[in-house]
């Protein structure tokens, strides 16, 4: 299996503060990702690392083989590396759909005509399509947090879609829709990496976790090892062994 | 559109037919209304056309692009100069020299872009306002166009500018009649021109990039918008734009100064004012604002420094209680 996304001893500082140290791992075509640590981990930071919001410091990115270290983030959308951010960000002034035709727009570098008809369909699929006229400002956090899926979801994530935190502060019914929709993906053979706190969602669909503490890689393996793992669960968990 | 379930999206509302017939007829009253308007009335519908002209420029600028420029007056007295520098050293007909206000605004929007995009928020504001002061201080010493205290286009340019003639002719009026209608209708093709390009801009593609631009800037980005090619775009555009008001404001004073065409109270505040009080970010705002400010100007300029203060006060009462503008 061809990898889509490696890293490869990506460093990452703000000042004194060393928020990614030297992180290498690989993620394979269709795979799924979960990556989980404490708050301040430095989970967000490797997103942003991925997408081009943040160049690193020392180390290599490649997507399909390709070097993007230094490409810019634009660049990256287009070439089908899709995020959702861990706070909603939506275009508030903006409809659902036209949310959406945005970032299919722009994302795939086509005509708003062309892309029309995927913007429905994703809408559909994540439960949106009953609001695609209102204003992005006007919905609530399950519909935001659907949004943002939504949204990445349109710029053609062929390559890579990214989660942050996307299950978080739902209940246990809206999450399970979410998890729903995300299988669906996921099944659809879309490479995911997902971020997340809340493990019985993420386990329910991930092949592989990551752990992440103090910006280093603590572990990475099939999910149940690594839950079971002692050090994980000192870490993460804080709980004595 | 085909997919499963049956729904109509509507995307950026469409001026409905109804609108669009509204605009044509008053664009054909615009243009025969020299016929019987009297002369002062033209000049308040100059005024009112060039103001409201600068105040779509400046929403596409600050409210739709996020840009709030507090130094479009650099553009309005460049523009007004390089005017008058094409009639009064190169011997150009006026008409003709507005151009050149269009070509040397623009110019001066690069060196200003590339300073001010630097520079984030109300930095931005403050950056715009220094490079326009500085540009004021550097025309002020140009002797050749009268310095400081200024100078006025030459008589025998003013005579015969091109259509003056067969204007006064066609309506019986004496010349400086005829060079009002002149310029009024060089305006009401400015204010039409800028408005359904701003329209055209904002339906295609990019009028899309802009509004996500201006809701989210980070997040436009993430999904692939050029923030940075669009913001440049748009900037230069607009600066285009106002220095060819600004030529034409001064083509129809006929008497220019520094101070005056530099004014960051009559280019930039009064301008800030119809959009704010008109609605930011919607192309109908400054329709509105432009003519509550004529009718405010109108009836209460007399009063001075009071008449000042109770513009701000207004300006200020309109963003905390009606945010989105009388329009809204």
């Amino acid at each position: 299996m061809t990898d889509v996304l490696t890293l490869t001893n990506v460093s990452k500082s703000f000042g004194a503060l060393k928020v990614t140290d030297d992180v290498s791992f690989a993620v394979p075509k269709g795979q799924a990702l979960g990556i989980i640590g404490p708050n301040g981990a430095g989970k967000s930071t490797l997103f942003n690392l991925i997408t081009g919001n943040f160049l690193p410091d020392a180390g290599k990115i490649t997507f399909l083989g390709q070097d993007v270290t230094r490409v810019p983030a634009m660049t990256r959308v287009r070439m089908g590396v899709g995020r959702s951010f861990q706070i909603p960000q939506p275009f508030e002034g903006l409809t659902v759909f036209e949310n959406l035709l945005t970032a299919a727009a722009f994302g795939q570098g086509k005509h708003e005509g062309e892309v029309e008809a995927d913007c429905a369909l994703i809408l559909q699929d994540t439960e949106l399509l009953r609001r695609a006229n209102d204003l992005a400002g006007s919905l609530s956090l399950l519909d935001r947090k659907r949004l943002e899926m939504a949204r990445a979801m349109a710029t053609g994530p062929d390559l890579l879609l990214l989660l942050d935190e996307i299950a978080g502060g739902l209940t246990e019914g809206e999450c399970q829709a979410l998890v729903a929709t995300i299988k669906a993906l996921h099944a659809k053979g879309t490479t995911i990496i997902w971020i997340e706190h809340v493990l019985h969602a993420l386990n329910s669909v991930v092949e592989q976790l990551l752990v992440l503490d103090f910006g280093k890689v603590i572990g990475i393996g099939a999910p149940d090892e690594i839950m079971a793992s002692r050090e994980v669960r000192e870490i993460y968990l804080g709980l004595e062994a | 559109m085909k997919h499963a379930m049956q729904v109509t999206v509507t995307t950026r509302t469409r001026a409905s037919t109804v609108a669009g017939s509204v605009a044509l007829g008053l664009i054909g009253l615009g243009l025969i209304l020299p016929a019987f308007a009297s002369r002062s009335l033209i000049q308040d519908l100059f005024f009112i056309l060039t103001m409201l002209t600068l105040a779509q420029l400046w929403n596409l600028i600050a409210g739709y692009g996020g840009m709030v420029s507090v130094g479009q007056q650099a553009f309005v007295g460049i523009g007004a100069y390089a005017m008058f520098a094409g009639v009064i050293l190169l011997g150009w007909d006026p008409v003709f020299a507005i151009l050149l206000g269009g070509i040397a605004a623009f110019l001066l929007a690069i060196p200003m872009a590339f300073f001010a995009f630097r520079l984030q928020g109300a930095y931005f504001a403050i950056g715009t306002w220094v490079i326009a002061e500085v540009t004021r201080l550097i025309i002020a010493q140009w002797k050749t166009l009268g310095g400081g205290t200024g100078t006025s286009l030459p008589r025998e340019a003013t005579a015969d500018i091109i259509g003056v003639a067969t204007i006064a002719n066609l309506f019986d009026l004496r010349d400086a009649a005829a060079r009002d209608v002149l310029a009024y209708w060089l305006a009401l093709a400015l204010a039409v021109g800028t408005m359904a390009a701003i329209y055209a801009l904002l339906r295609s593609r990019n009028g899309l990039a802009l509004a996500a631009l201006r809701d989210n800037d980070n997040a436009a980005r993430s999904v692939g918008v050029d923030a940075g090619r669009l913001k440049w775009l748009v900037f230069l555009a607009a600066a285009a734009m106002t220095g060819l008001v600004g030529a034409l404001i001064y083509m129809q004073t006929a008497r220019i100064s520094p101070d005056a065409a530099f004014s960051v109270t009559s280019w930039t505040a009064y301008v800030i004012f119809i959009v704010v009080i008109g609605g930011i970010g919607r192309l109908e705002g400054p329709i509105l604002g432009v003519l509550v400010f004529w009718g405010l100007q109108t009836a209460f300029s007399d009063y001075g420094s009071w008449y000042l203060l109770a513009l701000g006060l207004i300006a200020i009462a309109v963003m905390l209680f009606a945010r989105g503008g009388f329009g809204a």
